[in-house]
């Protein structure tokens, strides 16, 4: 599952990547400081932030073909725990490195976009909306059946992250209050091996980024919010956060280039079309 | 120094360097994991469940799923594998038989991750439909693809015992006027059957270390599985979804602990088929 989100997270990538060079190519702005540049870029962690991250990547290695930008997933805990040992030059997290993080690796922040997080259960499922009250107990495993929400008489299939997810850290804290998450949910390992199990499955409910959201899944109206960009945007979904590329230490050269890109209109613009909140 | 020296240096050097390697790999478990043992965590973990918000870190769970997943895997394999072999060396006209050779031989080849894709698709589906519970990620599902990947290697292993044995025992057989299927029961089944539980500890090893498949079609749950329709997560897959924990956090280390579980199991399986080999010879 691992490689068939990689795989479509990265034919995303390159759709995207033909709509915007059409753009680009014309008006040249912050990618001129990269035209003199030359080297490596490491990046890994959130698998939310993958798709700005090649579409960024793209974009600066067809400008400048001596950068070499390297992209992997892993969840926001191995960004910040690979960029904290220097494995990589920036580290990706889907939640705010914790106190102890940021001093125990000397890291810098950069939070360059906002997410939501949504549940999502399968098309095919008439329960579309949910309180919070009956979130937190489908998930403790108190309300085991679509029955009891007005759905029909089968089995809920709880989908959950692993724990180093930035996804799960964020959802467990305000969508579940930090309640119990039965030992019974299966766990999937990103974003996309999350939508390919609820797509698959009829009886299935789970969370994902709202940048990741397309007709595959049905996203759940939440007390009355739907999770769609513009609520987040507008404050009534609740459940968000930022995105956070990391560096340890003052970002020099290169890998500030790269950051100050992601802050420039054409970095904005990118998350945008990914389905994020712009900062800027 | 002449060739023969040489080549002598160099292949001793390569099997101490091999050997070493098994021997520090141990080492560095051991090491990474000594904290464990002291005041006897170590073995509190193997029989208490996995739940890292409530300060449970026991592998219990996922010892339960591997042993489960490995054994169910092996009740599909073996017969599957014993007939296949059957029908190779002794039951089916020569063509076909190396036809069917050839096809095992080149599913031995397909990398894991293939066999995981087939079963997120097509079984995982079907598995649902058919059961009407769950989520088809299951014991069931992970156990089926993963007797797809084990079967391969163990036809190869018992074909090649069955083709090993006398040929006057073989021949005996034909002048007594055995059918093929009378010829397998009372002669070469007899004869092989060292081979064939080597063969079958081999896969038990196969199938217990691989990592894919468990991830992939088992549901990783962390509850202790209650029937083979219920979603677990198995050693190997729960060090894969657990590594990207804080290096200085118990979860951390606690993957070591399964990681020695499974190089003890390991060993343990080489060390059998050491014996069963040594006994085999004995008897013939």
């Amino acid at each position: 599952m691992l490689s068939i989100s990689k795989r479509s997270v990265s034919l995303t990538g390159f759709f995207i990547l033909f709509l915007f060079m059409g753009s680009s190519a014309v008006q040249a702005g912050t990618i001129d400081l990269f035209t003199s540049e030359k080297g490596e870029i490491k990046i890994s962690g959130g698998t939310a932030h993958i798709p700005v991250m090649k579409d960024a990547a793209k974009l600066i290695m067809e400008h400048n073909r001596d950068i070499r930008i390297s992209i992997a997933g892993g969840g926001s805990g191995v960004g910040i725990k690979q960029v904290g040992e220097g494995l990589v030059d920036i580290g990706n997290s889907g939640r705010k490195p914790t106190d102890d993080e940021i001093q125990k690796y000397g890291l810098k922040l950069f939070q360059w976009a906002i997410d939501g997080v949504g549940v999502v259960v399968n098309p095919k499922n008439p329960v579309k909306k949910l309180s919070t009250l009956q979130l937190t107990e489908i998930f403790s495993g108190k309300i085991v059946n679509w029955k009891a929400l007005g759905g029909s008489d089968k089995p809920i299939n709880v989908y959950t992250r692993d724990n180093s997810s930035g996804t799960r850290e964020v959802f467990w804290e305000k969508a579940l209050d930090k309640g119990e998450i039965t030992d019974k949910a299966n766990v999937v390992v990103s974003n996309g091996a999350m939508k390919t199990a609820v797509a698959n499955d009829s009886y299935g409910i789970g969370y994902v980024s709202v940048g990741h959201m397309d007709k595959s899944t049905a996203p759940v109206i939440l007390d009355g919010a739907e999770p769609t960009i513009d609520n987040v945007k507008n404050g009534s979904y609740k459940i968000a956060r930022g995105l956070f590329s990391n560096t340890k230490g003052e970002p020099k050269g290169l890998v500030k280039k790269f950051i100050d890109f992601l802050f420039s209109p054409e970095g904005q613009e990118l998350a945008a079309k990914n389905g994020f909140i712009p900062i800027k | 120094m002449n060739k023969t020296t040489i080549a002598e240096t160099g292949f001793l050097g390569a099997a101490v360097l091999s050997a070493s390697l098994a021997v520090l790999i141990l080492i560095f478990m051991l090491a990474l994991s000594f904290s464990l043992f002291k005041g006897g965590l170590f073995f509190t973990l193997l029989r208490t469940p996995w739940n890292p918000d409530h300060g449970l870190f026991g592998i219990y769970p996922m010892l339960a799923g591997t042993l489960s997943i490995v054994f169910l895997s092996l009740c599909w394999a073996f017969p599957l594998s014993l007939g296949a072999s059957a029908l190779i060396s002794v039951i089916a006209p020569a063509g076909f038989a190396k036809f069917c050779k050839k096809t095992v031989q080149m599913l031995t080849g397909i990398p894991t991750v293939i066999y995981g894709f087939v079963g997120v698709f097509l079984l995982v589906p079907f598995i649902r439909e058919m059961f009407a519970s769950g989520s088809g990620m299951n014991i069931l599902s992970a156990s089926l693809m993963l007797s797809m990947v084990i079967s391969p290697t163990m036809i190869l292993i018992f074909t090649d015992t069955f083709e090993s044995i006398p040929a006057s025992y073989s021949a005996a057989a034909d002048a007594l006027g055995a059918s093929p299927v009378q010829k397998f029961l009372y002669v070469i089944l007899p004869y092989s059957r060292h081979g064939i539980f080597a063969g079958l500890i081999l896969s038990v090893g196969r199938a217990m270390g691989d990592t894919l498949i468990a991830l992939m079609l088992a549901g990783n749950a962390v509850a202790v599985p209650g029937s083979i329709l219920d979603s677990a997560r198995s050693l190997t897959a729960h060090i894969a979804l657990v590594i990207a924990a804080d290096f200085d956090s118990i979860e951390f280390k606690t993957i070591f602990a399964a990681g020695l579980v499974l190089y003890a199991f390991t060993a343990f399986i080489i060390l059998l088929v050491r014996i069963i080999g040594r006994m085999g010879m004995k008897n013939r």
